[in-house]
């Protein structure tokens, strides 16, 4: 009898809670691999600390280890400091993809559309695509009068041509009958580009400008290593100059955090702009 | 008002080939008429309706649309493709106003969407992606976008041939009916001689190397016709003694089209037509 009640009073409280649950399940399901790699992440970080805290020559960059980093993470942001190498390092990334994108997307389309565009301009576009952007950085600063210039400059030609080559790969996969059917029912030029070319590559365009975002993110460090007096690679190397290594090592993190941050616009904005039906 | 076509003495060369692919083809169409062009792979059927659109440029002769050349393509003479090619990322009302929008036609715009998707069937689909719709419904869209427009020329390019039988029957029926309402002009091409004999006032056999007119043959059954009446068995086996087909109407001992025409001579017929891709696949080269 004692037994017949408590199951009821079971049920009922499990009846209850079922939403709960399965939200409770679903987050779970959700988080749970890419917490383990997060952990991973950490311990690996962890035991690096650990190891070079243990050894004698490498003693002196122990702040390296998590916890002195974090803990100066936490002084950077609650202090404000971080803020300002952020937005002078967004600021170079923002405008440098920004002529990446003003460049190359009309260049892309123009390779994709016409054959021969693509077979003169692909042994110079190789050649220039394979030189390191740092490797412009003496010419840059000759040919530009500020340090923002030259960095942006540099951004620039190395996220042109994802870009370009994205944008050419999009147009190349555009259905010959879409242009046909346009053409068909009067579009003209604009009308071509606007409702049908755009629109088919935008997909496209977005994974161009996705893995833009990556090579402009890694560049931008190194070229501001150089001259300016702000930014996140500024931030670095005076951090190594003053031997605070617990906050060179938390800007990283904040390099890292916001480099994911950025990919993650991008993926949004490569699934928004897919014409694929969901599922 | 359907419009009046004239094709003078088309004779066309695709670029590097020694044989004209098209010869001395003339014919009238008058307004309102629905014609078939219907002939086997690479007669240049497909390549004839290309210029009837303005797609393609005859190397000699020209077409006239109420006795104007015909050099470049018009919202008022619309083509129709095997594919309905509609735009993937856009709803089947957007997709049915491309037409009035590249014209710059805004004004009443969903009004008179709304009543072409009711004409075609598709009211409670117009805000839904057209990716979602069956292959008929698709090709339905395509009808819709071709008529928005008020063409006085509709041409279909073997528009019905991906589709399954039932779907094809009712489209068939269905064109050949908003067709006649309106006195739109109908020029299509196909490889099906029951469709032919279905929707055609008048049907243009082709033959190939060169592909010349070979034969002319007037349907006139009152619409809406039916499949099994006899006349209608009677047109398409003599249509079908056109292609060597294994029953040809004079050899024949019975009585023309007392059974159905035989299955295989007719597929053999609508195998599909690589040429057809090909030639417009160089109307784009070109």
């Amino acid at each position: 009898m004692n037994r017949e009640a408590t199951l009821s009073i079971d049920t009922g409280t499990v009846e209850r809670l079922m939403p709960l649950l399965r939200f409770a399940d679903r987050t779970r399901r959700a988080l749970q691999y890419p917490l383990l790699g997060i952990a991973g992440l950490f311990a690996l970080w962890y035991w690096g600390g650990w190891a070079i805290a243990n050894n004698e020559d490498t003693m002196a960059f122990a702040s390296f280890a998590p916890g002195p980093t974090l803990a100066a993470f936490w002084d950077i942001v609650s202090s404000g400091a971080v803020w300002s190498p952020i937005e002078s390092s967004l600021y170079r990334v923002g405008w440098g993809l920004g002529y990446a994108i003003a460049i190359g997307v009309p260049l892309g389309v123009m390779i994709g559309y016409f054959l021969t565009l693509k077979q003169v301009t692909h042994v110079p576009f190789q050649f220039l695509r394979m030189i390191s952007p740092l490797a412009w950085m003496p010419i840059a600063v000759l040919a530009f009068a500020t340090w923002d210039a030259a960095i942006i400059f540099l951004i620039a030609i190395a996220a042109v041509w994802p870009i370009t080559y994205a944008t050419a790969h999009g147009v190349q996969r555009i259905d010959p009958m879409w242009l046909k059917v346009g053409n068909n029912l009067g579009a003209n030029p604009y009308h071509t580009l606007r409702y049908i070319v755009m629109p088919a590559i935008a997909q496209d365009v977005f994974a161009g400008i996705r893995l833009a975002v990556g090579v402009a993110w890694i560049v931008l460090v190194p070229a501001e290593y150089l001259g300016v007096t702000s930014g996140l690679g500024y931030a670095i190397n005076d951090a190594r100059d003053t031997l605070e290594y617990d906050k060179l090592a938390a800007f990283v993190l904040v390099i890292g955090i916001i480099g994911y941050m950025l990919d993650a616009i991008c993926v949004r904005l490569i699934k928004r702009s897919s014409y694929h039906a969901e599922g | 008002m359907g419009a009046a076509i004239s094709i003078d003495y088309i004779t066309h060369h695709y670029p590097g080939q020694e044989e004209p692919t098209l010869k001395d083809i003339e014919v009238n169409v008058a307004p309102g008429e629905t014609v078939a062009l219907i002939g086997q792979s690479g007669c240049g059927k497909s390549t004839l309706l290309h210029m009837l659109a303005g797609l393609l440029i005859p190397s000699d002769g020209c077409v006239r649309i109420n006795g104007h050349q015909v050099i470049k393509p018009s919202p008022r003479w619309n083509m129709m493709f095997q594919k309905p090619s509609l735009y993937p990322w856009m709803t089947v009302r957007k997709n049915a106003s491309l037409g009035l929008i590249f014209q710059g036609r805004k004004r009443d715009m969903r009004e008179r969407i709304d009543q072409l998707l009711e004409t075609v069937g598709l009211t409670d689909k117009a805000e839904v992606n057209v990716q979602s719709l069956s292959g008929g419904q698709q090709q339905r869209v395509a009808l819709a976008r071709s008529l928005a427009t008020d063409p006085e020329l509709l041409l279909l390019d073997e528009p019905f041939s991906a589709l399954d039988a039932f779907t094809r029957v009712a489209l068939q029926d269905e064109v050949t009916r908003l067709a006649r309402e309106r006195g739109i002009s109908v020029v299509f091409v196909t490889h099906d001689i029951e469709e032919a004999v279905a929707m055609a006032d008048r049907v243009l056999v082709m033959g190939s190397n060169p592909g010349t007119i070979t034969a002319e043959l007037r349907i006139d059954i009152d619409h809406p016709r039916d499949r099994n009446s006899q006349p209608f068995v009677d047109r398409k086996a003599e249509l079908m003694g056109y292609f060597g087909a294994t029953r040809t109407p004079a050899a024949d001992p019975e009585p023309a089209g007392s059974e159905p025409p035989s299955p295989e001579a007719e597929s053999e017929i609508q195998a599909a037509d690589p040429a057809a891709t090909e030639s417009r696949a160089r109307v784009r080269a070109a």
